[in-house]
């Protein structure tokens, strides 16, 4: 079996948010990143757990510069057996997708995971378009997985429930919550983890479609009007004369 | 030229998403000068109804091979809908399985996309959509320059309207491939507002203190008939089912009122529902750095705050 995973760059959780002066770009100073937790927790650790019980070898790529590569050996110290970085500085969902594409095309996966979303641009869009690309069933939001033969048996979320469907490899699919545990990569895997190879690929030319071209704040919240706990008709007459949301 | 709209069904019925799709696709439309056309895949009854909130014409197709979902049926059905109706704009609604089409349609129709759209196209001189970043900690504006353009629409984003009156559904005939994707079984949860598409939320952390202490909020949520949530710790310690775990890790939503109670207010947490439009804040500790980012506050002890909130909105409503 052989599998590949989306791993992604996002900005830590804990992470400001700010941009620069003119609003146009992100400001990445003092900003630590982290692989995007969907990939890392879930994506990439039930891939893991697959091979571990069936036999084969998980490749994980990741489309950007040569300073992710730290990111990627940390995959790589979870267990990854090879990590391939296409070397673009991605600005558009298409564009990673793309790429991804273009070096999946060959190779002959049984299974291409991304996480649901990054948590940075939350758009849920890599995965449906790689699918698109490599003209491939897609499963998203995957909260449980399992293979049987040349089979796989998916539980998706669908917002009001979830839903259970079978589908022939190879296929895409996007890990949500649940499927998988988190994995905190241990000595020997970080040792080993550098003599892993790390292939770097070119990317194939793609005109990004869309362009970002104002970031905004949030704009401060006025101060908390605090009501006393004793007088729970006045916060009800409030949500409903003043804030009008009952 | 138009604006398409695919509108979900869902047991052969439209939910509120639907029509805010349909309003947002109309007011696209106008603001485009061409006509809106809703589609329904799949069986639904009464689709003629969605004249009302904007379409001008509704097409509709039926097809064995349409009665589950599989994106790649669905993206292609849509697509050649898009063809045949000239379509400029494809709108859908930001749910599970609208996530699963956007991408695939914008690669299918060579379309710039923008996911999770929360406001109306701003048209003039060029094509830019608004939508949340960050999770919850920012917003972005995208230009789309291509001719074709795909949008989501996350819901509660804009009021659903009445822009029309109903008309008579078309048939439309397309190819429909067959399905890769076959369904087992199927799990809907039952009773509450799904959490994506609720106007109230009642949230419960840590300082609920247990699952057997739920009943408080159950109750809360009932009288003002709002869907329950919870944070991470919550779930994680399976106190609360996966489904109603919201924060950066879990669901982001934008209620118009989200009620905290017994939570911290961890920055991963607000990600998930700082695009509130109130919030209220329940929390025994003033220092609490959700009251920060509340509208109303109670510092006191949820387990004697909670029921009297429960009884005043009893009253309010009996009045
Ligand atoms: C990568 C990452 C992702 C994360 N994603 C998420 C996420 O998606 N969602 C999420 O929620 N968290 C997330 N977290 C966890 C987050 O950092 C916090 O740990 C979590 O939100 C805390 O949950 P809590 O507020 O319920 O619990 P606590 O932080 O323990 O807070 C409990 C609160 O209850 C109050 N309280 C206690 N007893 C009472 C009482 N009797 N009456 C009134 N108030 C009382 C306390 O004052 C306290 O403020 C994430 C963390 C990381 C590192």
């Amino acid at each position: 079996m052989k599998l590949l995973v989306c791993i992604s760059k996002a900005p830590d959780t804990t992470a400001k948010i700010s941009f620069s002066a003119d609003n146009k770009e992100f400001n990445s100073a003092g900003v630590q990143y982290i692989l995007n937790p969907y990939d890392e927790w879930y994506s990439l650790v039930r891939a893991l757990e697959l091979v571990e019980a069936q036999g084969g070898t998980v490749t994980v790529v990741n489309v950007g510069p040569a300073e992710n590569d730290t990111l990627i050996r940390k995959a790589l110290a979870i267990g990854a057996n090879d990590a391939v970085r296409i070397d673009a500085q991605p600005l558009s969902a298409m564009f990673v997708a793309k790429q991804i594409a273009a070096y999946a095309k060959e190779q002959n996966f049984d299974a291409i995971f991304c996480g649901k979303e990054t948590i940075d641009y939350n758009g849920a869009e890599v995965g449906p378009m790689l699918a698109e690309y490599l003209d491939l069933p897609f499963l998203s939001f995957a909260n449980h997985l399992e293979f049987d033969g040349g089979k796989a048996k998916v539980s998706r979320d669908i917002g009001d429930g979830t839903e259970v469907v079978e589908v022939e490899m190879p296929f895409v699919l996007s890990a949500a919550k649940d499927l998988a545990e988190q994995r905190i990569p241990n000595m020997m895997g970080i040792m080993k983890a550098k003599q892993k190879p790390l292939q770097v690929v070119a990317p194939v030319d793609f005109q990004d479609k869309v362009k970002v071209t104002t970031y905004e704040l949030p704009p401060a919240k006025t101060a908390v009007k605090l009501i006393d706990p004793e007088n729970m008709d006045e916060l009800v007459r409030l949500l409903h004369e003043e804030a009008k949301v009952i | 030229m138009s604006v398409l709209i695919y509108v979900e069904s869902n047991k052969g019925g439209f939910k509120k998403t639907a029509f805010e799709a349909v309003t947002y696709g109309r007011k696209t439309a106008d603001a485009l000068g061409v006509p809106c056309v809703a589609l329904v895949l799949g069986a639904a009854e009464n689709a003629g109804s969605l004249g009302s909130y904007g379409a001008s014409r509704v097409l509709q197709v039926q097809d064995a091979g349409l009665e589950n979902f599989d994106s790649q049926v669905y993206a292609n059905v849509i697509a050649q809908a898009a063809e045949s109706v000239g379509a400029q704009v494809v709108v859908l609604s930001q749910t599970a399985n609208g996530k699963a089409l956007l991408g695939r349609l914008a690669v299918r129709l060579d379309a710039g996309s923008v996911s999770g759209a929360i406001a109306l196209p701003d048209t003039k001189g060029g094509f830019r959509v608004r939508k949340s970043v960050f999770s919850g900690k920012a917003f972005a504006e995208y230009e789309l320059g291509t001719e074709k353009k795909v949008i989501s629409l996350a819901g509660n984003s804009i009021p659903v309207e009445q822009l029309g009156s109903p008309v008579a559904v078309e048939a439309l005939s397309v190819d429909v491939p067959a399905p890769k994707v076959r369904l087992v079984e199927i799990k809907r949860i039952e009773g509450d507002i799904p959490l994506p598409e609720a106007e109230l939320v009642v949230s419960g952390g840590r300082g609920m203190k247990g699952p057997e202490n739920w009943g408080i909020l159950e109750d809360l949520g009932k009288a003002l008939g709002a869907t329950l949530a919870c944070s991470r710790p919550v779930a994680d310690s399976d106190w609360r089912p996966h489904h109603e775990h919201v924060g950066q890790t879990g669901g982001v939503i934008r209620p118009n009122l989200y009620i905290a109670v017994g939570i911290s207010g961890a920055i991963q947490h607000l990600a998930g529902v700082n695009n509130s439009k109130v919030i209220v804040v329940i929390n025994k500790d003033p220092e609490a750095p959700f009251f920060k980012a509340a509208d109303y506050g109670v510092v006191g002890d949820l387990f004697e705050v909670v029921p009297r909130l429960t009884e005043a909105v009893k009253k309010f409503k009996a009045s």
